[in-house]
């Protein structure tokens, strides 16, 4: 009993930054509409430079207090910059455009702490004057989370009294309905948004700066609370701050029994209650259905018309050309053609969810993962090769696509975005932690593929095969009736279900088929490799899908095969040169998105309407 | 006061607006008639900037203000009340008002949400409820009542007895004309020919986003002809 109450106060104590964060996400999504992955990068940062003020200041309580609130402060500067310099340039651009610039951002920033502060993990000093720890039923328990369980309610009333009793809170309600009314009214929104941006960052930097006696300072500190934080907003409900406080004692709560009673499965346990939630309600627990501006993602794009003659004529050349090219190039370049095959199918198969399906995924490498882990642990569990692994990876796909894809269809546009992410962190801390499954961190290895497959060609042409067919299937089943209604549903999801199309299994079907094929392409990659890793499964993972889609372009088929190629060589190169790869990455994101807000494929498409004398 | 010339405007490829010219002058009220999808709302958004002109210039008050923000336009003192009413709906009538709110303006009567609730008595009795929580005429008086609390020179007025009863219909037309006593500049858009009637001094015809006759109401109301031919449905 006594041990029950003291998890539940630790756990409460957790809430209270979670809270933080997660609020300060909401505000801002409720203004700008954007979903700002970087604002656990700012958690992140806060937690950072509160252990380096801490640090430099003289030790005590004003040194402390001094430290983390002027850690939040400094974070919410540099909200202001980011907003200042990169949102204000996009905010009219489509909703997945400025999450990849955000995420942009949060590769900038990896490279950015690295770089100041090293890889080693830091441990920040006690809170003077709480470094002790109260008795509470016989169990010892620490002042200094006495002291966050009350930061939580403390900062809700706070700003509830900024919301309800201030007029810029009554703007930035208003805003969150309708922020265009409010600009005709004559509502400075910009500052509105700057403001807004900075006060959800410096929450975040303050959650962050407020771990500091409580856990070690480190990299991965940035994806792990932007989970948690988007969990939190979808369980309680987009928008409501009660709803986000409700939500983060609920998964606080949890985390905290859960390491105690199930540390292997703690995030399981989560992921069973965000579904029960949603299954009851779907918009959380204290949010209402998104008006129509909230639930489109923007990327309703035209129909895949027919091929063009000699588009066909360029992709036959090109496949004869790849069929070939083990007879003129050398192991190396072959070795990345491979990757590249695989990847385009990967990416055409998240393609198929987002552009026909109309479904954003922000969680796609989820299957990949599964289909990669499922062939390589037949392989070591039961020492079955190849042929059957490729067979089972697109099932697992399939089955987890099914599985999730049940809950994801009930949501819309970003929502139904952060669910897929949940999923996929939720996928990837099972492959972290199960190690006597998975091998943990140290992956499975020896993941070979058939005899005749194991040479640089072979696997080459097996790869480009492969890839080619699931290709060519996806583009056939976007042509099928299938298809034709998948379509239907996304563009008009009110017509189609009076038309008496199911619209709900259509999608769902739609999510599974995607799944599958990720799945499979994840298959291959694992013998490609010759090992499986978490990472496979990991948010990096996933946005190197969603870049390759964006990048080449939602409107045609070819895009996907374009940006897999572009970015793979990218990507490739960028190792080669320097440690720093993903700062490069990152800017080269942001400044695409800045560049061109509609897209490489939508500027395409600008300019050819404007060459063929449309209106430009 | 306000000047519009050679208006163009687009939604996406469709050329919805063609060469509007109009002009609106201090103290008077003025409609613009036309039938559904005409382009009245079109040409009300261009003005407060919700739509960017492709071609044009609009000037108000001796400036230009063609492709500015809507923000901005309205900081110079031009209010506008859409069609849709767009009223807050989790804000309370008090907070809807709040958000039109802006400094007083030299030379304009200076709004305040008791004068609003004299001039809308109906608001007076609910402050503070919601506004998803009150009937379409409730709501279309405070979009007017919000709009006014800018103290704008001149406003925009988007179809304002839309979808209401005659009784609000008839309370609609004595606010405007209240409004206009104290010599507030109108442009507003109308369907209704009889409610136009009831409240301006001069009116533009607009069929398939041109501008197709100007004249003064009472001349208006005494050519059939012209009635018949862009009015009648
Ligand atoms: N957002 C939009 N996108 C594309 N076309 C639009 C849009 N809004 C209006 N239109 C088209 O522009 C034309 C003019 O519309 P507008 O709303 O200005 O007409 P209106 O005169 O206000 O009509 P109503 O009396 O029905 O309000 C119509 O043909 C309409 O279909
Ligand atoms: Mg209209």
């Amino acid at each position: 009993m006594d041990i029950v109450v003291v998890q539940f106060l630790t756990g409460l104590a957790s809430a209270s930054s979670l809270f933080l964060v997660a609020s300060g996400l909401s505000i801002i999504f409720g203004v700008s509409r954007i979903v700002n992955f970087a604002h656990g990068s700012f958690y992140m940062l806060g937690a950072y430079l509160a252990w380096t003020l801490v640090e430099r200041l003289p030790y005590g309580p004003l040194g402390f207090w001094g430290g983390i609130v002027g850690a939040a402060a400094i974070v919410a500067l540099l909200g202001l910059v980011m907003e200042f310099v990169l949102l204000r340039r996009i905010y009219r651009a489509p909703e997945l455009f400025q999450l990849l610039a955000t995420f942009g951002v949060v590769l900038i920033v990896q490279d950015a702490t690295l770089w100041l502060w090293g890889p080693q993990d830091l441990l920040g000093p006690r809170a003077p004057g709480l470094r002790g720890a109260v008795t509470i039923l016989g169990q010892r328990f620490p002042q200094y989370d006495l002291l966050l369980i009350f930061i939580g309610p403390v900062v809700l009333a706070l700003l509830w009294l900024l919301f309800t009793r201030t007029r810029w809170g009554t703007l930035v309600r208003a805003a969150t309905q309708d922020r265009e009314m409010v600009g005709a009214l004559g509502v400075d929104q910009k500052l509105l948004f700057t403001t807004v941006f900075m006060l959800g960052s410096f929450l975040a930097g303050l959650g962050g700066a407020l771990q500091l006696p409580r856990e070690s300072v480190n990299l991965q500190m940035d994806l792990t609370i932007i989970t948690d934080a988007f969990v939190v907003v979808v369980v309680g409900g987009m928008g409501s701050l009660g709803g986000a406080f409700l939500a983060a004692l609920l998964i606080g709560v949890l985390h905290a029994f859960g390491i105690v009673v199930f540390p292997k499965i703690t995030l399981v346990l989560i992921f069973l209650v965000m579904a029960v939630v949603l299954v009851l309600r779907p918009y959380g627990l204290m949010g209402r259905k998104p008006g129509p501006v909230a639930a489109t993602v923007g990327l309703v794009t035209p129909l895949i018309g027919p091929t063009p003659r000699a588009l066909v004529w360029l992709g036959l050349v090109a496949g004869a050309l790849l069929v070939l090219a083990p007879l003129f190039v050398g192991d190396y370049t072959l070795t990345i053609l491979s990757e590249m095959a695989i990847l385009a199918l990967f990416a055409a198969s998240l393609h198929f969810m987002m552009g026909p399906g109309g479904m954003a995924s922000f969680g796609h490498a989820a299957y990949f993962g599964l289909g990669a882990y499922a062939a390589a642990l037949l392989m070591r569990q039961l020492g079955l090769g190849m042929p059957l692994g490729l067979i089972a990876a697109p099932l697992a796909g399939a089955a987890f696509g099914l599985l999730f894809g049940w809950f994801c269809v009930r949501l819309s546009g970003v929502y139904l975005a952060m669910l897929t992410l949940a999923f996929a962190q939720i996928c990837w801390s099972v492959a972290f932690q199960w190690v006597e499954l998975t091998g943990g961190d140290n992956g499975l290895l020896n993941i070979l593929p058939s005899g005749w497959a194991q040479t640089r060609q072979g696997f080459y042409w097996l790869a480009l095969v492969l890839s080619i067919a699931g290709i060519l299937l996806l583009r056939w089943l976007i042509r099928t009736p299938f298809g034709h209604a998948l379509r239907a549903a996304r563009d008009n999801p009110l017509r189609a279900e009076a038309v008496g199309m199911a619209v709900g299994r259509l999608q769902w079907a739609g999510f599974a088929v995607a799944a599958s094929f990720a799945g499979f392409a994840g298959g291959l990659y694992a013998y490609f490799k010759g090992s499986v890793f978490p990472t496979f499964i990991s948010i990096p993972r996933s946005v190197d899908a969603l870049l390759m889609v964006l990048l080449g372009g939602v409107d045609t088929l070819a895009g996907p095969i374009v940006g897999a190629v572009v970015y793979t060589g990218l990507h490739e190169q960028l190792m080669s040169l320097t440690d720093y790869w993903r700062a490069i990455l990152g800017l080269i994101i942001v400044v695409l998105v800045v560049a061109f807000p509609q897209g490489l494929a939508g500027q395409a498409r600008d300019w050819w309407l404007a060459r063929n004398g449309g209106r430009a | 006061m306000l000047t519009v010339q050679g208006l163009d405007a687009h939604y996406g490829l469709a050329h919805i607006l063609a060469g509007i010219e109009l002009t609106v002058q201090r103290g008077e009220v003025v409609v613009l008639l036309g039938r559904n999808g005409a382009g009245k709302s079109t040409t009300l958004k261009s003005i407060i900037g919700l739509v960017r002109p492709s071609a044009g210039q609009i000037t108000f008050e001796g400036q230009g203000i063609a492709g500015r923000s809507p923000s901005t336009i309205a900081r110079l003192g031009l209010g506008y009340v859409p069609e849709e009413r767009r009223i807050f709906t989790e804000l309370t009538v008090r907070e809807n008002l709040e958000v039109g709110r802006q400094k007083p303006r030299q030379g304009v009567p200076h709004w305040t949400p008791e004068k609003l609730y004299a001039l809308f008595p109906n608001l007076a009795e609910m402050k503070d409820r919601p506004g998803g929580r009150m009937s379409g005429g409730e709501q279309q008086m405070l979009t007017i009542a919000r709009t006014l609390m800018g103290n704008p020179r001149l406003i925009l007025l988007d179809e304002p007895s839309e979808g209401l009863s005659p009784l609000i219909v008839e309370q609609m037309a004595d606010a405007i004309a209240a409004l206009k006593r104290d010599g507030m500049t109108v442009l507003l858009s109308e369907q209704s020919l009889h409610f136009a009637a009831r409240v301006a001094d001069r009116a533009y015809i607009i069929e398939k986003g041109r501008i197709r006759h100007e004249a003064g109401m009472t001349a208006l109301l005494a050519d059939a002809d012209v009635r018949q031919r862009y009015l009648a449905v």
